[in-house]
């Protein structure tokens, strides 16, 4: 094989490992990015008709020497510019760069993933930084996904990787103290780039690709930590909420309720595969959100037909699900499942003892789903148009105006 | 690393106060945390703003106003000084701080700027 292709199968496929462990010993992203940058530009001239035994070798031995002269150039400028100074840190880890230890190292990628999730950064910024340096995305990319200016997101980035060199935010797997803290904040990001991905109603490839991505994200966590169900649990939900994908929307892009969607547009593949890693979480013992919301979306999908859904067991993971998580919307899907599994009634009641989600749009075509059910039509269509007063998503409105619409036809009957 | 921790919006009880003994407990058990760890640099309780006075020098002339610098809502109460493995060690102390269960803390690394000499004055002259 020429040079050309080797080199960019390489970067491709291990750009990941590469750039965490050059972070990990540089201490600064920017260096780290910049010094693997002049290590390809380098093989591009160097390789020739010969490619090295080693490539990431090679790669990684180029990068460091790169940093050192990156390094040593910024140290003779600060010299005859002492105001420019103030990267003392940096420089003190110049004489730990060994190639050997660089080339020693194991996979650094989870502790990046750790850094690029800190708390201490802004949401936006963690899940901008973990697109960037764990997924390889280009800044240009993750603009366009998540509807920002290029320039505004490559401010977000630079910003967040100085802030954790400057402010010393650590570049290792967290104390175990903290580790169940922060691994939630990395299943958090990876959850909301799947979100970003999955909620837009005309399903492009780029969204795909985000959910992709998210669901690439979560199996490096879980195969980097295979003693956490969480990570197993949320890797096994996406794969579930992405197996739904082709059948949520009508071509029109209207919403079709799971209910109504052609169960053989879901994908079995991401079904098979996303039980059996849910049933590697619990096998482990320590339940927790993911894997609850997990069983239930596992419970949807292997039910053949909308009337055959175990709706005992969905009640039952909902109220586990309220007692580890409590919040009003996971009530609300408690008290539809309860519906379901028993009486309108009963639902109904568990409505109304819901606070805090007077401005919600499903809480009210949920209820007005109910009270449909039970023949107060009148009641139903005030419910229907609340919602549809709420909802914001285009999709949502049009499918709240297509019930009450529906409503008004049987009334006037 | 060393951070300061700078404390906001954070009533201080006075000696007297009914809940004076049980506060200086709680501040002082932070300091034996910190002490314990082999972080502390230093603390600074900082009397409230009414005795702030603030200096500018423009066209070489001494402007001097009553007051903190900026007029906000925001009152800094005073600061700590830890000198922390990383940034982590520096919120978890926040974090145990009893002024942030009241107020909040603004944690910020102290640069090392290169030929910046700060020691203090019997250091630099016992070193000629």
């Amino acid at each position: 094989m020429s040079p050309v292709p080797v080199l960019q199968q390489v970067y491709g496929e291990h750009r990941g490992r590469m750039l965490a462990a050059l972070i990990r010993v540089l201490g600064d992203f920017e260096l780290a990015e910049d010094a693997l940058q002049d290590a390809c530009t380098l093989a591009l001239r160097k390789w020739g008709d010969v490619v090295p035994d080693d490539p990431i070798a090679w790669l990684l031995t180029a990068a460091r020497n790169s940093a050192i002269d990156r390094l040593r150039q910024a140290r003779v400028r600060r010299e005859k510019l002492p105001q420019l100074a103030g990267q003392l840190a940096i420089e003190s880890t110049m004489t730990d760069i060994g190639a050997d230890s660089l080339l020693r190292m194991g996979d650094e990628r989870l502790s990046l993933i750790f850094t690029c999730c800190h708390p201490a950064l802004a949401e936006d910024a963690r899940i901008a930084l973990t697109l960037q340096a764990v997924a390889g995305l280009t800044a240009a990319q993750i603009a366009r996904r998540f509807l920002v200016s290029e320039s505004t997101l490559a401010q977000r980035l630079v910003r967040a990787k100085r802030k954790i060199r400057d402010a010393g935010i650590s570049l290792e797997v967290p104390a175990d103290h903290l580790l169940p803290e922060r691994l939630s904040g990395v299943l958090a990001v990876v959850y909301l780039i799947f979100t970003q991905g999955y909620t837009a109603a005309d399903d492009q490839p780029e969204h795909r690709t985000l959910r992709q991505e998210a669901i690439r994200l979560g199996k490096l966590v879980a195969t980097l930590m295979p003693d956490e169900p969480e990570a197993l649990g949320l890797v096994a939900l996406l794969l579930l909420h992405d197996s739904r994908a082709a059948a949520r929307y009508t071509q029109a892009g209207d919403v079709i309720l799971l209910a109504d969607q052609d169960r053989l547009r879901w994908d079995r593949a991401e079904i098979t595969e996303a039980i059996g890693l849910l049933d590697r979480a619990l096998r482990l013992g320590r339940p927790g959100p993911y894997q609850l919301q997990a069983a239930i979306a596992a419970l949807h999908a292997q039910a053949p037909t909308a009337d055959e859904t175990d709706w005992p067991r969905i009640a039952a993971l909902y109220a586990e699900l309220l007692a580890v998580e409590p919040s009003p919307v996971v009530a609300l899907n408690h008290a539809v499942a309860v519906a379901m599994a028993t009486t309108s009634e009963e639902g109904l009641a568990l409505i109304d003892r819901i606070d805090g989600l007077d401005r919600y749009h499903l809480l009210h075509s949920a209820r007005a789903d109910l009270l449909r059910r039970l023949g107060h039509t009148a009641a139903a269509a005030a419910e229907y148009r609340r919602a549809h007063e709420l909802a914001t998503n285009p999709a949502d409105r049009r499918f709240l105006a297509h019930r009450l619409h529906d409503l008004d036809r049987q009334e006037s009957r | 690393m060393q951070y300061m921790l700078l404390i906001y919006n954070c009533e201080r009880p006075e000696p007297g106060d009914p809940d004076f003994a049980e506060s200086l407990a709680r501040v002082n058990a932070f300091a034996d945390e910190c002490r314990r760890r082999g972080v502390f640099v230093g603390g600074h309780p900082l009397q409230p703003e009414h005795t702030a006075t603030t200096v500018s020098v423009r066209d070489g002339k001494a402007l001097i106003t009553d007051g903190p610098f900026a007029e906000t809502h925001e009152h800094l109460g005073g600061a700590y000084i830890l000198d922390c493995r990383n940034l982590d060690e520096a919120l978890e102390l926040a974090a145990l701080c009893p002024m942030a269960e009241v107020g909040s803390i603004e944690v910020r690394p102290i640069v090392g700027v290169p030929g910046l000499d700060h020691s203090p004055a019997s250091v630099a002259a016992t070193s000629e």
